[in-house]
Formats: C-alpha cells, sequence, structure tokens
C-alpha cells in the first residue's frame, strides 16, 4: 500500500508523518505537492497539520481550493480512507468534506499540550480497531480548533454516530474542564457518514513513538494501524 | 463599467460564541466606565473593489463569489454585503 501525505504551502507536520508512515508504521509513503492532480497511485490520503496559507482569511478555506482537493474527493467519495489532523481536519471541513466548522479557541490562545481523548466511536477507519471509552493520550497545538455546528445538525452527527473522538481528564470523565478550547461537547474528532474521512484536532503522529510522550505512551499509532489494516483488508 | 467598493461583513451567527467580542465588553469598556455598552460582536471586513454597470450588479457578483468560494463557512457565520458606489 502507499500513502499520499499532501504538502500545501505552510504545511508544517508533512515530514513527521512521513516519519511514522515509513520509520513506524514501515509504510510506504510520499510527500504529494498540492496542485497535483492524480492520487491514482495511493491507497489513503493524509491531510497533514501546519498553517496553509498562513491561515489567511479562515484556517483551511484557501487550501480547500488546491488542484489536488478535487481527487481527494474523488477518493473520499469511493470509499478511501482520508485523515485530516490539525489543519488538515480544517481543510475537510472548509471543503465540505466533513460538516462543521473550527472556530478560535475560546481563550483566544494558541494552545499546545497533551491530552487525554475519549473514543466515543469506533465507525471510522481510523478508530474502527478502537474499544469505545478507551482513552489516548495524544498533543494538540492549534488557535482554531473550537469545534461548532448547529444544535439540529448535532443531533444528526450524533444520531449516526459521527462523533469519534471527544476531550476528557485522565480518568475518561468528560467535561468543561477536560474541555480546552470550547468544542462544542468536548468534540475533538468526526468522521463522514460512511467512516472513511475522519478529522481530529490532535496529533497522532507526534503520539506515535513512546519516546516523544511524557507519559511514555505510543497512542497516535493506533488511528494508522486502523488505517493500515483496513487498507489491507479491503 | 465604473468601479465600485463593495464591503463584506463576515460574523460569527448569534448561536457560535465570540469570546473576542465578549473579552472587549468585559475587560475594555466596562472597567473603562462604559457601562451603557451591553454587547460587542466581532467581525471580518473585506472590501472588495469591483468593476460592475451599476451597485447592484457589484453587490449580485460579490455575493456569488462569497457563496462559490465559500469566503464564509455558513455553518458558522453570517455574511452581509453592502456596495458603496465608486
Amino acid at each position: 500500500m502507499r500513502v499520499a501525505i499532501i504538502q500545501f504551502p505552510g504545511s508544517n507536520c508533512d515530514f513527521d508523518t512521513l516519519h511514522v508512515l515509513n520509520n513506524v508504521m514501515n509504510v510506504k509513503a510520499n510527500l504529494v505537492w498540492h496542485k497535483s492532480d492524480d492520487l491514482r497511485d495511493y491507497d489513503a490520503v493524509i491531510l497533514p497539520g501546519g498553517f496553509s496559507y498562513g491561515d489567511r482569511l479562515r484556517a483551511g478555506i484557501i487550501a480547500a481550493h488546491s488542484p489536488v482537493m478535487k481527487e481527494v474527493r474523488r477518493m473520499a467519495k469511493d470509499g478511501y480512507p482520508i485523515l485530516g489532523i490539525c489543519n488538515g481536519f480544517q481543510i475537510l471541513i472548509e471543503s465540505g468534506l466533513l460538516p462543521g466548522a473550527l472556530l478560535r479557541n475560546s481563550s483566544l490562545k494558541f494552545i499546545c499540550k497533551w491530552v487525554n481523548l475519549s473514543v466515543i466511536s469506533n465507525k471510522a477507519i481510523f478508530t474502527h480497531k478502537i474499544k469505545k471509552n478507551h482513552l489516548l493520550k495524544m498533543p494538540i497545538a492549534h488557535n482554531e480548533g473550537r469545534y461548532f455546528i448547529e444544535e439540529d445538525d448535532l443531533k444528526e452527527l450524533y444520531k449516526r454516530d459521527q462523533i469519534i473522538l471527544k476531550y476528557a481528564d485522565e480518568y475518561g470523565k468528560i467535561s468543561e474542564r477536560s474541555n480546552p478550547n470550547g468544542s462544542i461537547d468536548g468534540i475533538a474528532g468526526i468522521c463522514n457518514d460512511e467512516g472513511n474521512v475522519f478529522g481530529l484536532m490532535p496529533h497522532p503522529e507526534r503520539a506515535s513513538e513512546k519516546l516523544l510522550s511524557p507519559f511514555n505512551t505510543n497512542n497516535g499509532k493506533i488511528i494508522f494501524s486502523s488505517m493500515i489494516e483496513y487498507v489491507k483488508e479491503r | 463599467m465604473k468601479t465600485y467598493l463593495v464591503k463584506v461583513v463576515i460574523e460569527n451567527k448569534a448561536s457560535a460564541r465570540d469570546p473576542e467580542g465578549e473579552t472587549i465588553l468585559k475587560d475594555l469598556l466596562i472597567k473603562g466606565g462604559y457601562k451603557k455598552v451591553k454587547a460587542v460582536r466581532t467581525a471580518k471586513l473585506l472590501k472588495m473593489w469591483v468593476e460592475a454597470e451599476n451597485d447592484k450588479e457589484a453587490k449580485e457578483m460579490v455575493s456569488k463569489l462569497c457563496d462559490e468560494l465559500r469566503i464564509y463557512n455558513p455553518v458558522a457565520h453570517t455574511c452581509s454585503i453592502n456596495a458603496e458606489g465608486e
């Protein structure tokens, strides 16, 4: 299998993601410039974190119009795994591949810290190997991560089991205190109705090696291994 | 063909909190003695100079591009557009 990691002007987690796929997961991956209009050689796509186009106008909106997104849409429609991490999540939202909006953090501050995430659903390809309510430790690093959606659409997300990750405390309790950015219901990651397009604000690629974790954990790996397993079985 | 100034104002919907507006109200205006100010909402303003036959056409063009290019996110934002003449 081969994974495409899309590079937009301002992506800065592209090489971290490449390193994890190549050297931790032992999977072939390539960096693909956003002007590419052909992803036919790939089995999965990752939109990495960073600050595409310097977050101008709104985080993710300009990258959402990049030529490569036409191919990403095609692959999303055909059921291929599409993962958006942080700015990649913002790009998936702004391209309409995922519902909702990511607004400025309620603290008005850039937040960079490790958080606990409760797995709410294993509907996404990327969480299908994880038990519900399992806790994952990963870092967040963002300024616009406050997930917002209107009340009726939120109900629809619950109904369709599209809410995948929520911010929790170290015991798994989800509360205002465990919510770092003011996201509605503490939402940290959602998927599309089919489960193949998944976006999350935390960084699994920074949490896939014990050496890099203050807790000696590598919880991010399971997001990638779930994706790899799915592609191999497909 | 004339050039018109069209102003696009993008702001959070009433149902989406605006913490910047809340901070300006609470920590600047109220503390500064302006207690009659009851609410503040921040917004983003885009000024576009466009060529059009009249202000109606200028406004319609900008309205179309705002929708087509998703200048605002309809989930979270409202967008108001005004053409101000030459």
